[in-house]
């Protein structure tokens, strides 16, 4: 049996890069996973996201999809917030009003957990929009 | 069974490695028009569909056509054809393939693609033809699988394959008919809005495909041992000439109309395709008219060789012919027919398309990897074959 | 404002017409009911008594409307031939980018030449002022829209309650079958990144309305995320002359019937059987 070498070789390589994640970080230390900063930008009148945080944690994703769903295929905008009031059912609207930095928030988890949502590649950021004079996020109930 | 492909001489890995590096220069270039968007090709808010979608629309046809050797064996017993059904289909295996590689290269969101079976939409021509090509392709592996794999084990195919068999036949014609009306059902392209459109999409299919398949077998014969025989190469050339005559004679239909009627809109076309036409700035363009002048004296010189007993008994001419056929069609149904029905737009201007490099890079890879899809599926074939003698089939 | 003796004598001459033109109208509105006869005697009263701005727009759009329509009063751009102003109100606040290269170009609302806009009703002895002038292209939002029928994934679609042609570029996969379709040549496609490119630009995007990702076509939408508002669509409010008249087709009362009935309109490529929903008066 002259492959007996080869195949120890083998072996041992196979074994180092299939460990490579455990041995690397141990070698070079993990940066530990930072919370995501919850509300980066305190909205008068808002204290709470709209809907619970533990739903949120789990769902956030299935909520945003159905969101979408209702309010560009069923023209339905407006849901209940925590305290009865109109909400607008809008990523960057509503969501990103309190939620204004991606970075310290969203990417934080997103990062760490490798989800690369596409969201962004259309939705606007705050921190790249530009100052708006034109009157768009009103509710039903502010206009006359 | 495929482990057959890998058994093979010098001349065979050195095309397996020449194919393979054309794919993956192709694919490099994919991955540039992936991360910028098809803006790297040609492509622009006027002609929205070139070349991508004429390589596509072309290889639908030379996926329809194996039914012409599988409607003579199976249909009515011509025995001729035995050897070539199964080259017939692996054609129509690569070929199909191919169309679907076309159409996710040429899509703007690609992983997408999903959502027209998820949201499927019964009143869309073109989830229709996904359907159709699907379930040709489907087809085409199961019957070729079964078939061959009995050849070789010495019986014949079970009963359960015939049905199958039988309904590859219309399925055949479908999908060159749905990939027409893909086409002809649009009002706001009058070029392509004509009831010809599918007829003349059957004929160039039915002469293009297996003027291909008789290249396919001479260059068998040569570099293998495989011989499909004489005959059933001349029998399949009479096939490439009646529908070569029919399709060349529903294009001077299609010119008739436009030309006699004078309508403009239908008319500018032609004019842009065969003289060329001023676009929105006075400049005269032309870049179609040499390509559509060699296809037409192509399509003629296929004809006389091919119409000629003389000239279509000797197979040096007829391989010449063959190319003539395929090289005619290719320009014809891609260049001639996708960019022209763009060209003038709907508010009558021209814009010229040209492929880009990166463009044409991706569309030889594509090419290359149906050529390998051929090359390793009819080496299975041909190894298996050399094994055992094939079995007629009987029912 | 100056205003030269041409034009008072033919405001003079309408006012003059729309005082005769009272008694035959409420003769008319008689056979209808009392109630609209009043709307409409007053609105007609307005139009015909020859004010240059005749219908005022209302502060809000109609509420429930059953068929949004334009009518496009193709004399006032004449008189204006470099105003961009709908074109630039709608491209901005829809983020829509304009790129060096003709072929990326996406556009939503555009100029095209009078021949080109409307082929069928070109000839050489048309006025010169209208022969050279240039009609504003939109989407049409047809009734029978073609690019609804091809698209496989329903990304298009027309909205039952109000005839609006919408998009969604959550599900378009990019195939542009729809720009195949579509005789009026109204769809972009995203050949390029927008973001990326507004990026580059240092132009920072309205926030309020995402850009677009490549690969999706898009198109004017009668501006669905402002009629939700209850706020007329961009291009109509930005329009310094009035010359973009929106409204509800279902209720006869709305201006852009009262438009429509009391010029002579046409349509692009009408023969397709389109029915499309953007009305020109020429």
């Amino acid at each position: 049996m002259s492959d007996t070498g080869k195949i120890v070789i083998g072996l041992i390589v196979f074994l180092i890069l299939m460990t490579f994640p455990i041995w690397y970080n141990i070698v070079n230390g993990v940066t530990p996973i930072q919370d995501p900063e919850i509300a980066t930008q305190n909205v008068p009148g808002k204290n709470q996201c709209v809907r619970p945080v533990e739903y949120m944690r789990a769902k956030h994703m299935n909520l945003l999809n159905q969101w979408r769903d209702e309010v560009v295929r069923r023209g339905d905008r407006y849901t209940e917030g925590p305290n009865g009031e109109l909400i607008e059912k809008s990523l960057s609207n509503t969501c990103m009003d309190c939620h204004s930095n991606k970075e310290n928030f969203c990417d934080r988890c997103h990062n760490a957990m490798a989800v690369d949502p596409y969201c962004w590649n259309c939705h606007i950021m705050p921190s790249e929009a530009a100052e708006t004079e034109m009157a768009m996020s009103t509710t039903p109930e502010e206009e006359n | 069974m495929i482990e057959k492909a890998l058994q093979g001489g010098k001349s065979y890995w050195t095309l397996i490695i020449i194919l393979l590096a054309v794919i993956g220069v192709g694919f490099l270039a994919y991955l540039r028009q992936f991360a910028e968007g098809l803006t790297v090709t040609g492509l622009s808010r006027d002609v929205s569909w070139g070349l991508y979608i004429a390589q596509f629309t072309f290889l639908v046809g030379v996926a329809a056509s194996a039914v012409m050797v599988v409607l003579p064996y199976y249909l009515h017993n011509y025995k001729l054809f035995g050897k070539l059904t199964v080259l017939g289909e692996f054609l129509a295996i690569a070929a199909c393939i191919m169309c679907m590689t076309f159409i996710f290269v040429d899509m703007g969101q690609p992983f997408r693609i999903p959502n027209v079976f998820i949201y499927a939409t019964p009143h869309s021509v073109m989830f229709w033809d996904t359907v159709a090509i699907g379930g040709y392709l489907f087809l085409n592996i199961l019957i070729s699988r079964v078939v061959l794999g009995s050849e070789h084990k010495g019986i014949a195919p079970p009963k359960w394959i015939k049905p199958f068999i039988i309904i590859s036949i219309p399925w055949a014609i479908s999908i060159h008919t749905v990939t027409a009306f893909l086409y002809s059902g649009l009002a706001a392209r009058p070029f392509w809005m004509t009831a010809v459109m599918a007829p003349r999409f059957l004929a160039s299919a039915f002469s293009s495909g297996p003027a291909l398949l008789i290249i396919l077998c001479l260059i068998l014969r040569k570099y293998t041992k495989f011989d499909p025989g004489r005959e059933p190469i001349q029998r399949l050339a009479v096939i490439v000439t009646y529908a070569m005559a029919i399709n060349v004679f529903l294009i001077l239909m299609e010119i008739f109309t436009a030309a006699y009627s004078g309508i403009p809109e239908h008319l500018d076309h032609f004019r842009y395709m065969f003289f060329g036409m001023e676009d929105a700035q006075g400049v005269m363009r032309t870049n179609l008219v040499p390509w559509m002048w060699t296809s037409s004296i192509l399509a003629v010189i296929s004809l006389v060789l091919l119409l000629v007993p003389k000239f279509r008994a000797r197979e040096g001419l007829l391989a010449l012919a063959c190319i003539t056929v395929f090289f005619s069609l290719w320009i014809d149904k891609g260049m001639g027919m996708i960019v022209t029905g763009f060209t003038p737009n709907p508010v009558h201007t021209v814009t010229p398309y040209a492929p880009t490099l990166i463009e044409s890079l991706i569309t030889l890879a594509v090419w290359g990897m149906g050529a390998l899809i051929v090359t390793l599926l009819y080496k299975v074939a041909l190894t298996m074959r050399k094994e055992v003698e094939p079995v007629r089939y009987r029912d | 404002m100056g205003i030269d003796r041409r034009k008072f004598v033919k405001v003079a001459g309408l006012a003059a017409l729309g005082f005769a033109a009272r008694p035959p109208i409420r003769a008319f509105g008689q056979e209808i009911t009392g109630e609209s006869l009043e709307i409409r005697e007053s609105k007609a009263g307005e139009l015909l008594s020859g004010a240059v701005e005749e219908i005022k727009r209302a502060p809000h759009p109609p509420k429930n409307a059953n068929r949004w329509a334009m009518v496009i009063d193709l004399r006032k751009c004449r008189e204006h031939q470099d105003c961009t102003a709908c074109i630039d109100a709608c491209h901005k606040i829809h983020n829509v980018p304009s790129y060096p290269k003709p072929k990326d170009e996406i556009k939503w609302i555009w100029k095209e030449h009078f021949n080109h806009a409307f082929p069928d009703a070109d000839h050489d002895f048309i006025e010169e002022e209208v022969k050279h002038s240039n009609a504003l292209l939109l989407c049409n939002h047809c009734d029978n829209p073609p690019c609804v029928r091809v698209c496989p994934t329903q990304a298009t679609w027309k909205r039952e309650e109000d005839g609006l042609v919408m998009m969604d570029w959550h599900r378009c996969i990019g195939c542009r079958y729809c720009i195949a379709a579509c005789p009026y040549g109204s769809r972009s496609f995203n050949y390029r990144e927008p973001k990326k490119f507004l990026e580059e630009q240092g132009i920072k995007p309205q926030p309020d309305f995402p850009t677009r990702t490549r690969g999706v076509v898009e198109k004017c939408t009668f501006c669905e995320e402002r009629l939700a508002r209850n706020l007329w669509p961009a291009c109509v409010e930005a329009c310094p002359y009035n010359a973009l008249t929106f409204g509800d087709l279902d209720n006869a009362d709305d201006p852009v019937r009262i438009l429509l009935h009391d010029n002579f309109t046409i349509r692009r490529k009408p023969g397709l059987g389109t029915q499309p929903e953007v009305y020109y008066i020429v």
